[in-house]
């Protein structure tokens, strides 16, 4: 039989429900990470390093950063080209996707829909343009899941607003220009655009991370930091206004995650089929082709249902408990996947020299961040039942 | 400056690579098709200059319908407008069909300078600059390691096995070049959507007055009688040092010409 190799992704011919444009947009993506982070990112993972002063203004030049908003400087792509950006984002490396998501759908979102005009001139075209960089503050030391009973505060003095608290695993906190904060004012929630150069704020980086180590997490302090009247976020009302930058970003994740998974497989297939033991390749064995079938399988259901929300998004339709059907399915499945690619590659696969582990790691993050597995179950559950779980 | 440049749709050089069972030209259909990584540089070329000197940078390409998908990439890097020459009697045309084509092609576009890459990555023959100079009655400096451009003179150092010579001509030239030259820029994602909107004008051979006969393959000067795969890889030769292993080492990279 010749030995004709198709790559997981080419299954079903997934490419037909991409338009042109859209293959463009992700080709340019691939090659960017060819280029710039596939060489290097073993290393970088290994000295829990990103460059982020380097990769900002290139992605920033393509236009990724903040692709899928319009005005300022940003691309005004759609959900799908977008979700499309983070799948090959993420095939290179989780933290290079996070670094991407957090900036556009979570920063520069929060600005972009609940700004200001001051604001959004003042933050969105040095953000779309890489030369400054965000990041997202909602999770406390002590509040994950449940951000409604934060403890970072807001009070007014005068004109001004004096923040108190602290901010714990914000992503590309040790990095940032700005943090879009959300604090507790008397009446409920409100959101903050905070320089991270202003009087009583401080980073500490969160070291020791066994996940995520190409990208940069820290705990920001806040103490008694001193802003205008002009930092708040005036159209960000309540909880729902900081879940909404979620649901953006859920949505790039959902498409990221296929990324890794694919490059998990691709990598594993390549090795199954050149790794003999007993005479042959192990590609050949019943059981290793099972699993391989299985995960391929897997990975196309992903993909049909990141086009299908993708799509959905694009139509102005898109539900949040349906975006969590998305991540919660595509970042589970995506884990089982680089779990069962480690045991195909044996020793090889706990080695940095591929990278299979350094995907599986960087998944557990992502399946806690941005809603857990559980909470997405319990807004699933919520639709389906009417009743609320949370608490 | 009016600047035109050469865009070819090839087969990826980094996948299997095949030619047809049945008339021995290069497989279009099953292969993933790029642009030409060569002309990738010539297009950067030519929007540096457009960037410096102002004026019109235009893709022109030669090749089946499929084509028009890299003319679009190569649009989204950021040329203003795009010609397609297409037509089912150019399929199998050799070089010198090529040129004749192309250079009826660039007289109904008056270019100040035409660039293109040194060689494509299927036919790798690299005459096609100098045939389309030749009937054009301009210059051709090809191969450039360098391009400058000085009013209408054109200047290039043109990359040669030892160095490189600096030659001159006055614009209007066609100017090949390697891919030392620069370094190509990404596409953007507003490049990408505006490609979309630029304009891709279709040509067929009967608008530039030539006749079926004189391209394809039933025009061709030369052709593929047969061809069959390569051998498959053979382990390579070992050698032992046993004292005069430098010696025969050497001997090995002078026989095969690597120095
Ligand atoms: C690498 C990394 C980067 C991050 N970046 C950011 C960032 O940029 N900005 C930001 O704001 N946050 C960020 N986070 C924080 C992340 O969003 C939180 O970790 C997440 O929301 C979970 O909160 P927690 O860790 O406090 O877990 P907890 O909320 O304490 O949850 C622990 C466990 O209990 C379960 N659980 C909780 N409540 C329920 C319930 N009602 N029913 C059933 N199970 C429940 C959870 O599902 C989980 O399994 C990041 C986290 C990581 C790891």
């Amino acid at each position: 039989m010749p030995r004709r190799r198709t790559s997981p992704l080419d299954l079903i011919d997934v490419d037909r429900l991409l338009t042109e444009e859209e293959r463009a947009v992700r080709d340019v993506v691939r090659q960017v990470i060819d280029d710039r982070v596939r060489p290097y990112v073993a290393e970088w993972y290994e000295e829990a390093f990103l460059p982020v002063r380097e990769l900002a203004p290139v992605f920033g030049g393509l236009g990724l950063l903040g692709m899928h908003l319009t005005g300022y400087g940003c691309a005004g792509a759609s959900a799908v080209a977008y979700g499309l950006a983070c799948m090959e984002l993420e095939a290179g490396d989780s933290g290079v996707r996070s670094l991407v998501s957090v900036q556009g759908s979570l920063a520069m979102y929060a600005i972009w829909r609940f700004g200001g005009e001051e604001q959004k001139q003042r933050w969105l075209p040095r953000m779309a343009a890489g030369a400054a960089i965000g990041c997202f503050g909602l999770t406390e030391p002590d509040h994950g899941s449940d951000p409604a009973s934060m403890k970072t505060r807001a009070r007014r003095d005068g004109a001004d607003w004096i923040l108190d608290g602290s901010k714990m695993w914000i992503t590309n906190a040790p990095v940032a220009d700005v943090a879009v904060i959300w604090a507790r004012l008397e009446d409920g929630l409100g959101g903050f655009v905070v320089p991270m150069d202003a009087p009583g704020v401080s980073v500490r980086t969160i070291g020791h991370k066994l996940s995520l180590r190409a990208s940069p997490t820290g705990e920001i302090g806040l103490d008694g930091v001193r802003l205008p009247a002009s930092a708040r976020l005036p159209g960000a009302e309540g909880l729902k206004a900081a879940l909404s930058c979620l649901t953006e970003a859920r949505q790039g994740i959902a498409w990221g995650a296929i990324g890794a998974a694919r490059e998990c497989l691709d990598t594993t297939i390549t090795y199954a089929c050149t790794r003999d033991q007993f005479g042959k390749p192990i590609a050949q064995f019943q059981l290793t082709q099972a699993k391989l079938a299985d995960m391929a399988v897997e990975l196309q259901k992903a993909f049909l249902l990141a086009v299908h929300l993708g799509r959905a998004g694009d139509a102005g339709t898109l539900r949040p408990e349906q975006v969590s059907v998305g991540k919660l399915n595509n970042v589970r499945e995506a884990l089982a996947i680089a779990r069962e690619c480690r045991t195909i590659m044996g020793a090889n696969g706990i080695s940095g020299d591929y990278p299979v582990m350094r995907h599986a790691a960087n998944l557990e993050s992502v399946l806690t961040y941005e809603g857990t597995s559980e909470i997405h179950q319990l807004i699933i559950g919520q639709r389906l039942t009417g009743l609320n779980a949370f608490a | 400056m009016n600047i035109v440049v050469l865009v070819k749709q090839v087969p990826d050089s980094g996948a299997e690579r095949n030619l047809r069972s049945d008339d021995s030209t290069v497989d279009r259909g099953s292969a993933s098709n790029v642009i030409n990584e060569m002309d990738e540089y010539a297009i950067e070329e030519a929007l540096r200059i457009r960037e410096a000197h102002g004026g019109e940078v235009t893709v022109l390409s030669m090749g089946p319908a499929g084509a028009a998908e890299s003319i679009r990439k190569a649009l989204s890097m950021g040329p203003d407008g795009a010609v397609h020459v297409v037509d089912d009697a150019l399929h199998g045309s050799c070089a010198v069909a090529t040129s004749k084509v192309l250079a009826a092609a660039l007289r109904t576009l008056s270019p100040d300078l035409v660039l293109c890459g040194a060689e494509s990555t299927d036919g790798r023959v690299q005459v096609v600059p100098h045939m389309l100079a030749e009937r054009l009655g301009v210059a051709a400096l090809t191969g450039a390691r360098k391009l400058t451009v000085d009013g209408g003179t054109l200047t290039v150092e043109r990359q040669t096995e030892e160095g490189y010579e600096v030659v001159t001509a006055p614009a209007p030239a066609v100017v090949s070049v390697w891919d030392t030259i620069n370094e190509p820029r990404y596409p953007s994602f507003k490049g990408i959507m505006a490609a979309k909107k630029k304009p891709l004008r279709t040509l067929a051979l009967a608008d530039l007055g030539i006749p079926a006969d004189e391209v394809g393959l039933a025009g061709a000067t030369s052709a593929v009688v047969e061809h069959s795969q390569r051998p498959p890889r053979s382990g390579g030769q070992k050698i032992t040092d046993g004292g005069d292993g430098g010696v025969r080492l050497v001997e090995f990279l002078a026989a095969e010409k690597f120095v």
